[in-house]
């Protein structure tokens, strides 16, 4: 698991965000189009491509993408 | 003797909920390309009715589309979260509002989203343990009545709505195995904290709250937390087909339908990849009524039946899951 590769499957699922624009760093709840929707949009991601199920503590103790990148890759 | 669902039927309230009515009233909401993929264009929202009302207007649509006679039922089993009286039970009053006879047994149940498959097995049950005939299942919600009006979320995913299922005694086995299962350590999860007797509605009960995402809640709403609901559903819904299956002694490509509680298309879509089922296996049928809680399953399996996706002699598995938490599933033939 690569963090560039995680971080450009985020990147994918977020709709008008231009390629190479999300950086590991974000705070990922700051992306301007963050909604509700995308919360599940990022677990169904992680579920299909890392066989992860994330739980809402995973989501309540992340910030950035790093940090989920991490939680995916304990996960593992 | 074997049962078998013979009939369904449902109802809608009057008013409709479109999402322009939505959109006016959440305009920042429209925007939100994402909301499209919830799959709901509108749904029906009971001002005036009641859900045993729904149930009553649904079981004679049932009795007159399919030329049943109220006299032939010997039970009736009402499934709701909303009864009329704090007693007498509403399946009582429903079974002389319909015209069915006196001989006939009633009794409610208070489940949501897992109700309908929970119901097959009770009326299972009273046909083949007990030999009873004709058992009507009535699966009614309201629910929207104990929303917010500033709960954005949950006022996109739900509709009321109301189905009758007929299940018959049969020669065809048309109700086969099923999975239960109750996780209580989730009952607040999708929850009306106070008004009932664990916590009478008192000052606190009204204080307003508003969530990272704009949902405004106070205790004496409804509050469901669609995150840890989304991944309870990825997570149990899998487990449930496999032991199905497992219990019934079938593969999965002998199941040639799969119609799962419509809770919201993501979710269903997002199920159907995990679990991996066919686009022509797996049946859809949300748009224009939302998530109407127990009905979810009787109304698409009609609708599914109308479209001549669901036939004669096909093997179909229903899984229901949801507030309790609760799931359940079963394979039926209709």
């Amino acid at each position: 698991m690569d963090l560039n590769d995680f971080v450009s499957k985020v990147e994918a699922e977020i709709e008008d965000l231009e390629v190479g624009s999300l950086t590991a760093d974000k705070d990922y709840r700051e992306i301007e189009q963050w909604s509700s929707m995308y919360a599940l949009i990022l677990i169904a991601m992680i579920d299909t491509e890392y066989d992860v199920t994330l739980s809402g503590e995973d989501l309540k103790q992340s910030k950035t993408v790093r940090d989920l990148y991490e939680i995916v890759k304990s996960k593992l | 003797m074997p049962s078998k669902i013979t009939h369904i039927s449902y109802h809608l309230p009057e008013k409709k909920f479109s999402n322009d009515d939505f959109f006016e009233i959440f305009p920042e909401s429209k925007d939100n390309s994402n909301l499209d993929k919830i799959g709901i264009k509108s749904r029906q929202i009971a001002v005036n009715e009641l859900a045993s009302d729904l149930a009553v207007e649904a079981a004679k649509k049932l009795f007159k589309e399919h030329n049943i006679s109220p006299e032939s039922i010997d039970f009736v089993i009402f499934c709701a979260q909303e009864f009329d009286y704090y007693t007498p039970t509403t399946a009582c009053v429903i079974q002389h509002r319909l015209g069915i006879p006196t001989s006939a047994g009633a009794i409610d149940y208070n489940l949501g989203c897992s109700g309908f498959v929970y119901g097959l097995s009770i009326a299972k049950g009273f046909i083949e343990s007990i030999g009873l005939n004709n058992v009507l299942l009535l699966t009614s919600s309201t629910l929207t009545k104990t929303f917010h009006e500033g709960d954005k979320s949950s006022r996109y995913i739900f509709g009321d709505g109301a189905a009758a299922t007929l299940i018959t005694n049969d020669n065809q086995k048309g109700i086969g195995e099923f999975i239960f299962g109750t996780d209580g350590s989730g009952f607040e999860k999708i929850i009306v904290k106070d008004g009932g007797p664990r916590n009478p509605i008192s000052e606190s009960s009204h204080i307003d709250r508003t969530d990272e995402y704009g949902n405004t809640h106070n205790d004496a709403c409804f509050f469901m937390n669609g995150t840890s609901i989304f991944i309870f559903g990825i997570k149990r819904v899998p487990k449930i087909v496999d032991e199905l299956l497992e219990k019934s002694n079938l593969k999965f490509d002998d199941i040639d339908l799969f119609i799962f509680h419509q809770a919201n298309r993501f979710l269903l879509k997002t199920l159907q990849k995990k679990v991996g089922i066919p686009d022509d296996k797996f049946f859809i049928y949300m748009e224009t009524v939302g998530n109407t809680v127990s009905s979810t399953i009787p109304i698409a399996l009609s609708e599914a039946i109308k479209a001549g996706k669901a036939k004669s002699g096909q093997k179909i598995m229903l899984i229901a899951f949801g507030v309790g938490l609760s799931w359940s599933g079963t394979i039926i033939e209709i």
